[in-house]
């Protein structure tokens, strides 16, 4: 257990190291990030006053709330991607990491775990202009905020089992391009990032209620956002613990069979 | 002349290998169609999900919406096909050095880091976007002619114009920041903004938009030549802008060259 400690926190120390030295770059990386939601959000927005300032339950300044937020969840949802899993294995980095005495994905997640301080650090600038420009209504109980600061941190671990998972699927073919983007959009539509899931038909939030996707927008989102009771907030933690638990089974299960496949591409 | 045409055969002599490289690998045709059928419905769903809480979304239709994505979808498999590629490429050949071997070539620099890339299969993108034009088109219910028809594809090309001295413009910030392979992540953030029409962003972000990063010129201002919205300054001013980019980016590309050092190599 110590070993694992001491290899996440120096893991970790080493992603706050790298990243600090590349601050234009994760600042093109976050503008380019902080496009998306301001889009929503103007769509709905614009939607909203067309009908007299609100939508689906949501005011303006509720809309603004829920995408500012949004936008850090967003950066907690930063996980290693499927391509570039495809890139390792194409590549062939992947016979290096092996030789390593630990599970490759450990590395992985404390990486981007370490790299999130630094990028939340960077996003309290962008946060506080997006709030003077769209001034969000917000006013979260203690409750909420706990569960808010749990949650982001579960959604992380939700995606990031999702991503290798999906990405360990080039092991098997290295055409996996469409699968990835069906993925995508699934996740675009189902998770609340396009749209809060409370605006969607009565029978999609029933789908996306069994699916891991709205666990990792949405549910962050809405826990500091809407007005969930604790129960709500506990359940909600729960489905996170519950898909985070699948996914390292399935990653395990996966992993089992697809890396005697792999016969070390390139060097 | 003698040299345009040498360009010119040099262009061609590329994009035949893009293709020729590209066809080998038929399958990737069926991935590459199956990518774009779920662009398509994506943006679909999306179209939908707004459309079932309201009729129109400032001032603009769902069939004149739509003729928005087509546009949005025929002008990103432009990008995706032909420029975005070639920017990549430069990208990584000035992080690694090797950009020496381009730069002593006997061409101009600019003008063979813009086409040696070709993504034939990326063009299924402009295919679907415009069946999905077509349809817009017949949805309003407006009747093209001619005159109407070839300002629309001169806007379009101005829109590529102006695309391509964005990314090149962007790719050359390389010569002094080395890593930037986050800009593909930004300029794809930014160019999805153009899924729907700027007038309805706030005015920041619409003159952002327009002037700072030219997505409205590339998407919406054609949109508005199909929707009858284009009035004689925008097209006048794409035009300008067009110019313009076109002067800064070589006079960036220039300033990028003379300070790139050869990093590895």
């Amino acid at each position: 257990m110590k070993r694992y400690i001491d290899f996440y926190l120096t893991a970790m120390k080493f992603a706050v190291l790298e990243q600090v030295q590349y601050r234009a770059q994760n600042y093109f990386y976050m503008v380019g990030m902080i496009v998306e939601p301001t889009i929503y959000l103007v769509v709905w927005t614009t939607i909203a006053r067309q009908q007299g300032g609100s939508v689906g339950g949501y005011t303006t300044g509720g809309l603004a709330a829920y995408y500012i937020v949004w936008t850090l969840v967003r950066q907690m949802n930063v996980v290693l991607t499927p391509y570039d899993w495809e890139n390792r294995i194409q590549h062939g980095r992947l016979s290096m990491e092996l030789m390593r005495p630990m599970h490759p994905i450990h590395w992985d997640v404390a990486y981007f775990a370490g790299w999130k301080f630094v990028m939340v650090f960077l996003w309290i600038p962008i946060a506080v202009v997006l709030s003077l420009i769209f001034k969000p209504t917000l006013n979260p109980t203690g409750w909420q905020v706990g569960g808010f600061f749990i949650a982001i941190w579960g959604a992380y671990l939700v995606r990031t089992m999702m991503y290798e998972m999906l990405g360990l699927i080039t092991l098997w073919t290295t055409r996996v391009s469409a699968i990835f983007e069906l993925f995508f959009a699934l996740e675009l539509i189902l998770s609340g990032r396009f749209v809060p899931m409370t605006l969607m038909p009565a029978w999609v939030q029933h789908i996306a209620y069994y699916l891991p996707f709205q666990w990792t927008f949405f549910f962050p989102i809405n826990s500091l956002v809407g007005s969930p009771a604790p129960i709500d907030l506990l359940t909600g933690l729960g489905m996170q613990l519950m898909w985070i638990l699948i996914g390292v089974a399935v990653v395990k299960v996966v992993w089992h069979f697809g890396i005697h496949r792999f016969s070390s591409v390139g060097n | 002349m003698d040299g345009f045409m040498r360009i010119v055969r040099l262009a061609w002599s590329y994009l035949r290998i893009g293709i020729a490289n590209e066809v080998q690998y038929r399958v990737n045709f069926f991935i590459q169609i199956l990518q774009s059928f779920i662009a398509l419905a994506t943006g679909l769903i999306g179209l939908w999900v707004v459309f079932s809480q309201t009729t129109r979304l400032g001032g603009w239709s769902q069939p004149e919406l739509l003729a928005v994505m087509g546009i949005y979808m025929l002008m990103g498999g432009v990008i995706q096909s032909a420029i975005q590629p070639n920017m990549q490429r430069l990208m990584n050949e000035i992080q690694d050095g090797t950009l020496d071997f381009t730069l002593t070539k006997p061409v101009d620099g600019q003008i063979l880091v813009s086409i040696r890339e070709f993504r034939f299969w990326q063009l299924t993108d402009v295919l679907v976007g415009l069946v999905v034009i077509i349809i817009a088109v017949f949805q309003m219910q407006v009747r093209l002619g001619i005159g109407q028809a070839l300002v629309f594809v001169t806007t379009l090309l101005l829109g590529g114009i102006m695309i391509y001295c964005f990314w090149l413009i962007l790719t050359t910030t390389a010569f002094w920041l080395i890593r930037i392979w986050e800009l593909v992540n930004l300029f794809q953030g930014l160019y999805a903004a153009g899924r729907w029409p700027v007038t309805i962003y706030p005015d920041w972000l619409r003159i952002g938009l327009t002037f700072l990063v030219p997505v409205a010129f590339a998407v919406t201002v054609p949109a508005e030549v199909l929707t009858n919205r284009l009035t004689p300054l925008t097209l006048l001013g794409a035009f300008g802008l067009a110019t313009l980019l076109m002067v800064l980016a070589r006079f960036i590309w220039r300033l990028g060259v003379h300070s790139y050092s050869g990093a590895s190599a």
